[in-house]
């Protein structure tokens, strides 16, 4: 617990060579007090986080249930038993792939909405411009339960997007009771949830972008799509790597809006990973859900690392 | 280039205005196909039945009372020790800080099961503090407040200690006040969290007088109201309006703290 940590606040002074009496006993002195503010933070970040991820860790070799709750000696060890039996379920094998398609889709597509209301609010354009950030951000502060009740409205068969559809001459499906239409519909609405956020961190990046570098291109007879390609882009691949894996991190856990809107339904169409450690935790098996979780943590770090990896090595 | 935009936010913002719109409605006219756009015979009796029957008052103040505790621990414990981090040098503060950080990539469902076991040892299932506790101290407020406190000029608290102020009274005179930008950046960004917050409260809070208001939200529309889509969509706008009237006022920090942080 925060013993292991709190045990460092005493320097041996025998380890800064520097150590005259007096600055050696002002430094002691402020390592002190810098701990007395560290402390409150770190007990409860010891407490709550710390020990839990330690403890799931443990947990998952082991084969702990909600029955071992009380009585933690029936709990036995079992390596990786946990892990294989993961990977021989069919039901986890699907989550994955389902967590896979949200990503390989929705990352994408949100970053790419995202990037365009940015250089479309960017673009030059003076009313207004409050007033549509304030629209495309609104999603991002609502509640997803909230949402998730008009949605599901909004979503039926003879719903609102149907009636839209249908003016257009498309027949729309049963959106959220179709194997093949249910997890894009998952998708829209992340993006509908989440493209604000990343909205504002491009316009942020947008910034960045020199004018005089545009207009010399333009003068040279580069279109907007070419100046937008080679020297916007360009400028904001750091931007574009932040964004990327804060939706990289935020998507790979995708939870609520499945557990909102379909149950991870239909067969299983929309089931997550993390709605797969969900639903073992209910089942009390707490030891499987924990190797569930974490092979999505070791999945989210190293997400992330290729991320850095390929956004970086251009440079 | 108006009207792209124009029609984009109208896409954006149709979902709330469907929501809002079918709240008025009667349950028959919510069933009537083809679909109506403006109530034709508009009604209260939704908003009504959340405020005399369903006691929304009760889960609103649940929600209120987590979301001050959890801004209000985060306010004082991130500034704390990120005045510790930013301005003092102590032994193990480098591994303190990455230890912090590497904890924003752990996905809520690793300590999820561990933590409810806890909660339930300590019999604290079903509790003010259950809901509250886990939040106070965040891995992004530190971050958060570290950074803007690294921007502060060491001169200012060297010349504060050389006056013989002590570290407390530096920090609470001296540094907090400089604080505002990111203390509100971090302010609103834990309301917002705890204000939506979902999964665990749901799990935390399992009697109906402990119910925050996306929790009830969620019961209800799972329960015998399943298809009582009037009542549904009333009680969506009433979650949603404080939040939304907060970011219509407050617009300005909460796009500041979107920037800053890069998290929503």
């Amino acid at each position: 617990m925060s013993t292991t940590s709190s045990r460092t606040p005493l320097p041996p002074a025998s380890r800064s060579p520097r150590g005259a009496a007096g600055p050696s006993l002002r430094r002691r002195k402020q390592a002190l007090v810098a701990w007395m503010f560290a402390v409150p933070f770190v007990a409860i970040f010891a407490v709550f986080m710390l020990v839990p991820l330690v403890s799931s860790f443990a947990m998952s070799f082991t084969d702990f249930t909600s029955r071992d709750v009380q009585n933690p000696a029936a709990v036995s060890f079992v390596g990786i038993e946990q892990y294989a039996t993961l990977l021989a379920n069919a039901q986890f094998v699907h989550s994955m792939l389902n967590t896979a398609y949200f990503v390989a889709v929705g990352i994408p597509l949100t970053m790419a909405v995202a990037l365009a209301l940015a250089v479309a609010l960017n673009s030059g354009i003076k009313r207004f411009r409050t007033a549509f950030r304030v629209g495309f951000y609104t999603p991002v502060v609502t509640s997803i339960v909230a949402v998730a009740v008009v949605w599901r409205f909004i979503l039926q068969p003879d719903g609102l997007l149907n009636t839209i559809l249908g003016a257009v001459g498309i027949h729309g499906p049963d959106w959220l009771n179709s194997t093949t239409w249910a997890m894009p519909s998952m998708i829209l609405m992340a993006v509908w949830r989440n493209m604000g956020t990343l909205m504002i961190i491009f316009l942020a990046g947008l910034q960045n972008v020199s004018t005089e570098m545009l207009e010399a291109a333009e003068v040279d007879g580069a279109n907007a799509w070419q100046r937008f390609t080679r020297i916007t882009l360009p400028t904001l691949r750091p931007t574009l790597l932040l964004g990327a894996v804060l939706l990289s991190v935020g998507y790979l856990q995708f939870f609520e809006e499945p557990f909102v809107m379909t149950k991870g339904g239909p067969l299983d169409s929309t089931l997550s990973i993390s709605y797969f450690t969900y639903n073992q935790f209910g089942f009390g098996k707490y030891g499987l859900a924990s190797a569930a979780s974490y092979v999505l943590f070791v999945a989210i770090a190293l997400l992330s690392l290729v991320q850095f990896r390929a956004l970086r090595s251009k440079d | 280039m108006y009207v792209l935009l124009l029609l984009a936010v109208a896409a954006t913002l149709l979902p709330f205005a469907w929501m809002l719109l079918g709240s008025f409605k009667t349950q028959g006219e919510l069933l009537r196909r083809p679909v109506t756009w403006w109530p034709q015979e508009g009604t209260l009796a939704n908003y009504i039945s959340w405020f005399t029957e369903l006691h929304i008052d009760k889960f609103f103040a649940n929600s209120l009372i987590v979301a001050v505790v959890t801004v209000l621990g985060n306010l004082l414990f991130c500034s704390m020790i990120g005045y510790a981090l930013a301005k003092m040098s102590f032994p193990g503060k480098r591994f303190l800080f990455l230890l912090v950080m590497v904890t924003l990539m752990v996905p809520g469902v690793v300590t999820f099961v561990p933590l409810f076991v806890m909660v339930s040892k300590l019999g604290l299932v079903s509790t003010y503090p259950a809901l509250f506790l886990p939040f106070l101290a965040s891995p992004v407020g530190v971050f958060l407040m570290r950074q803007f406190m690294l921007g502060i000029p060491d001169s200012i608290i060297e010349a504060a200690r050389i006056d013989g102020a002590g570290e407390f009274r530096i920090f609470t005179r001296v540094v907090m006040p400089l604080c505002g930008p990111p203390l509100a950046t971090l302010g609103i960004l834990t309301f917002l969290g705890s204000w939506n917050n979902f999964l665990w409260p749901l799990v935390a809070a399992q009697s109906e007088d402990m119910y925050t208001l996306p929790v009830a939200l969620s019961l209800f529309s799972t329960g015998q109201n399943a298809t009582n889509y009037g009542l549904l969509l009333a009680g969506s706008v009433l979650v949603i309006t404080p939040i939304v009237a907060l970011f219509v006022a407050l617009q300005r920090f909460f796009i500041q703290s979107v920037a800053a942080t890069g998290i929503k």
